[in-house]
């Protein structure tokens, strides 16, 4: 089994904590981990901004660095969900303008190898508990893109359920979205501020110390809102709760 | 003649005034709630209900794949039933139709059915050009026609109204339309819907001609069907002596057995109701019962253009239920009339564009008026991929491409001022396939962290406004590996040699 991680260009900028937890945490579970550096971005801001064809050679990219792998292990489920549910779209649509069928083929090649890391923890390696401890009360706010576009369901709480000294706390409208939206965020800049200060808002009620998300472009959103609203609360991805442990603690 | 209202602000614009207001986004956090979790509890009753919304999809897909065929068979139903079929290929067409209808009876007022292609044409004003009152009859869109208002909400359009300020417009308005509110009118609802009533019931006996739209018209019999709660649409189409019904051609559907489908989606869909309280259906024309004459003007208004494009045409599957608009939260903060048109909320995104041909302002912000949440299309009882069709459009106003704009294929050229932002997404893309140029700013970047602004200048503002900028790190995640576990494995993939817009020349040469 050759698995890969992509560690998405947001992660790889601005939080390589939660790429280093992904390998401490698969390492620890016993899976040799690769990061093939021809990866860069999924391309998901261009396209859902409206540059499909600006995203292109990106899809070329991720296959290119990719190919060869078994599992591909994203801790992102906005970039996974690009990568299955829109990287089919773009090769379809690149055949449908009369250019050919490489990039459909190339895209439909990556689907099926593409996880987000708690489908790849429950579904792949069969596991919920990572032998994780976090004593700590959490709440958890599942992500748009991984609750309806991959349906990760109940996975990453049957994860969190199982880390030790956890203790989660439920979250007011936890299904409604955060109010980032990449572009969203500056192009609608009063609504998404809108969305983001009654995100904030439920998280202080749910009295939890941390927020968790599978997704460090939502988290980098509501953590700034709480933090300029001079909020304790501390934004962590599910990934370095997963990875930590009462040996080395986060 | 444009879908959209006149003199409307990009929806950016909009929604920034209306996000401050706090009574309006109480109003409607409380309604959409409400309604959503009803809306729950009724979907929730019935076993078969992804079945139901997978057939509803269907028998919309099949019945617009072949709609040529469904409407002449429509035409021949009502006519061999005694209506009269008109077409109208624009709003402007409709209009000019209704209003020589009307004139012909010789009557100067009409009541109507609360309809939204006679919203989306601007009926009512261009009735009133011609000297001919239209009363509204629906409560909601009483209290907005009286109110010099636009309805804000599909289902329910003076949402944005509560009951104060309902009390107050009929105290003022009513008397300036017919009979005036009772004396001492207070904001009680069951007080406020008898003042409606009493008032209304002038209208309904006076009246020779009604207006109505259709929710479904069933091609094999020429039957059109109105689905309504209050009872004023049966008063509409009963009592006056001309009906006109105003119908956008999506709504035919093949067989009486396939509104058994949609009889279920629709009001659990939007009211939260098994069934609406009233569901009238006629079928062109009876001696001594009802209207005499009947009239079936079909509008196209941008829905053949709409019908033409592979991904957009699935928007006209829309039964104008609502759900979308009661789970949208954009649609909860910024309210319905940012959206500047008829069509409020995540369908009004991407039905007003197309059905305008993406050609104001307006139009083109309102593919960008969502977070991609994917809510609505979750809610969709039609299964329309709204969050899909918001991208897809997005492309025709950054990208350009064809489209099809008055029944001709037609090259779209991207909308202005987006230059910056292109350029911008060029370069990110160009970095993004050079990893090396990747690594080398990455690294820029964290020898510059300490000099980050709290609050950012130019385009940032619109983030740092509100949130704090994350700290960047002192070591990539790339950096880190290297460092740690030195180069990668698998050979590193070199730089690309494709331009960064990407136009696909690798397929072509490989």
């Amino acid at each position: 089994m050759r698995v890969a991680l992509f560690v998405t260009c947001v992660n790889d900028a601005l939080y390589p904590r939660t790429g280093q937890a992904v390998v401490t945490l698969l390492e620890r579970l016993g899976v040799r981990v690769d990061f093939p550096e021809a990866q860069s971005c999924c391309g998901q801001p261009q396209f859902n901004t409206g540059y499909r064809h600006a995203t292109e050679p990106l899809v070329h990219r991720y296959a290119a660095a990719f190919e060869g792998y078994d599992h591909i292990v994203v801790p992102s489920g906005s970039c996974a969900a690009m990568v299955r549910e829109n990287y089919p779209r773009i090769g379809a649509k690149a055949a449908a303008e009369g250019r050919g069928g490489v990039l459909s083929a190339v895209a439909e090649r990556m689907v099926p190898r593409t996880y987000e890391l708690t489908e790849f923890l429950v579904d792949v390696l069969g596991v919920t508990d990572v032998g994780a401890y976090y004593p700590h009360t959490v709440t958890y706010h599942p992500t748009c893109h991984g609750l309806r576009m991959l349906g990760l369901g109940e996975r990453p709480r049957m994860l969190l359920e199982q880390v030790k000294g956890l203790e989660l706390r439920e979250l007011e409208g936890a299904e409604e979205c955060c109010g980032f939206g990449g572009t969203f965020a500056v192009k609608n800049a009063a609504v998404s501020s809108a969305m983001g200060a009654d995100k904030a808002r439920h998280i202080e009620e749910s009295g939890a110390e941390s927020v968790c998300t599978v997704d460090n472009s939502c988290l980098m959103h509501i953590g700034g809102t709480l933090s300029r609203a001079g909020s304790r609360v501390r934004p962590v991805h599910l990934a370095e709760i997963l990875a930590s442990t009462e040996e080395s603690p986060l | 003649m444009s879908v959209t209202y006149l003199g409307m602000p990009p929806f950016p614009e909009a929604a920034e005034t209306s996000t401050r207001d706090e009574r309006l986004r109480g109003n409607l956090r409380h309604a959409t709630r409400t309604i959503r979790n009803k809306r729950a509890g009724a979907v929730a009753e019935l076993a078969d209900w992804s079945a139901l919304r997978t057939a509803g999809a269907q028998v919309k897909d099949r019945t617009l794949r072949h709609l040529d065929h469904y409407l002449e068979q429509l035409e021949a139903s009502v006519t061999a039933a005694g209506g009269t079929v008109h077409w109208a290929v624009d709003a402007r067409e409709a209009n000019q139709i209704v209003t020589r209808l009307v004139r012909e009876t010789g009557e100067r007022e009409v009541v109507k059915v609360k309809s939204m292609a006679t919203q989306e044409i601007g009926l009512n004003e261009a009735l009133a050009r011609a000297g001919i009152s239209a009363y509204e009859t629906d409560l909601a869109e009483l209290i907005v026609q009286l109110g010099d208002d636009h309805p804000s909400h599909i289902l329910v359009p003076a949402i944005h109204r509560n009951r104060g300020e309902i009390r107050d417009i009929f105290r003022k308005r009513m008397g300036r339309w017919g009979r005036p509110a009772p004396e001492g009118l207070s904001d009680r609802p069951a007080e406020l819907a008898e003042a409606a009533r009493l008032h209304l019931r002038e209208k309904f006996l006076n009246a020779k001609v009604g207006i109505s739209g259709a929710n479904f018209m069933v091609a094999e019999s020429g039957t059109l069907v109105v689905v309504e709660s209050e009872g004023n649409g049966r008063m509409c189409l009963t009592l006056p002596e001309t009906l006109i019904s105003v119908v956008g051609i999506e709504k035919v559907v093949p067989t009486w057995r396939d509104l058994e489908v949609f009889l279920q989606l629709l009001p659990r869909s939007s009211t939260a109701e098994r069934m609406n309280p009233y569901t009238s259906t006629w079928t062109g024309t009876t001696d001594s019962d009802g209207p005499r004459d009947f009239h079936l003007v079909l509008l196209d208004n941008g829905r053949t253009d709409t019908l033409a494009d592979r991904v957009g045409r699935q928007t006209l599957r829309c039964i104008r239920c609502s759900a979308c608009l009661n789970v949208c939260p954009v649609y909860e903060r910024a309210g319905g009339h940012a959206y500047g048109s008829p069509y409020p909320g995540p369908i009004g995104a991407i039905l007003t564009p197309q059905l305008d041909s993406m050609e104001t302002g307006l139009d083109a912000s309102l593919p960008y008026a969502s977070s991609l949440c994917g809510a609505c299309y979750e809610m969709c009882p039609v299964a329309i991929d709204i969050p899909e069709v918001l991208v897809h459009l997005r492309e025709r106003v950054v990208q350009g491409g064809t489209a099809t704009v008055r029944g001709q294929r037609t090259t779209v050229r991207p909308a202005k001022g987006h230059a910056a932002e292109r350029a911008a997404m060029r370069a990110a893309s160009w970095t993004f396939d050079h990893p090396r140029v990747l690594r080398t700013g990455e690294g820029f970047a964290a020898r510059a962290r300490r000099l980050m602004p709290r609050r950012l200048p130019g385009p940032g503002r619109a983030w740092t406004d509100t949130r704090d900028v994350p700290q960047v790190p002192a070591e990539s995640f790339r950096d880190w590996w290297r460092r740690t576990r030195g180069p990668s494995a698998s050979a590193p993939a070199g730089d690309s040699t494709t331009g960064a817009d990407g136009t696909g020349q690798r397929e072509d040469t490989r």
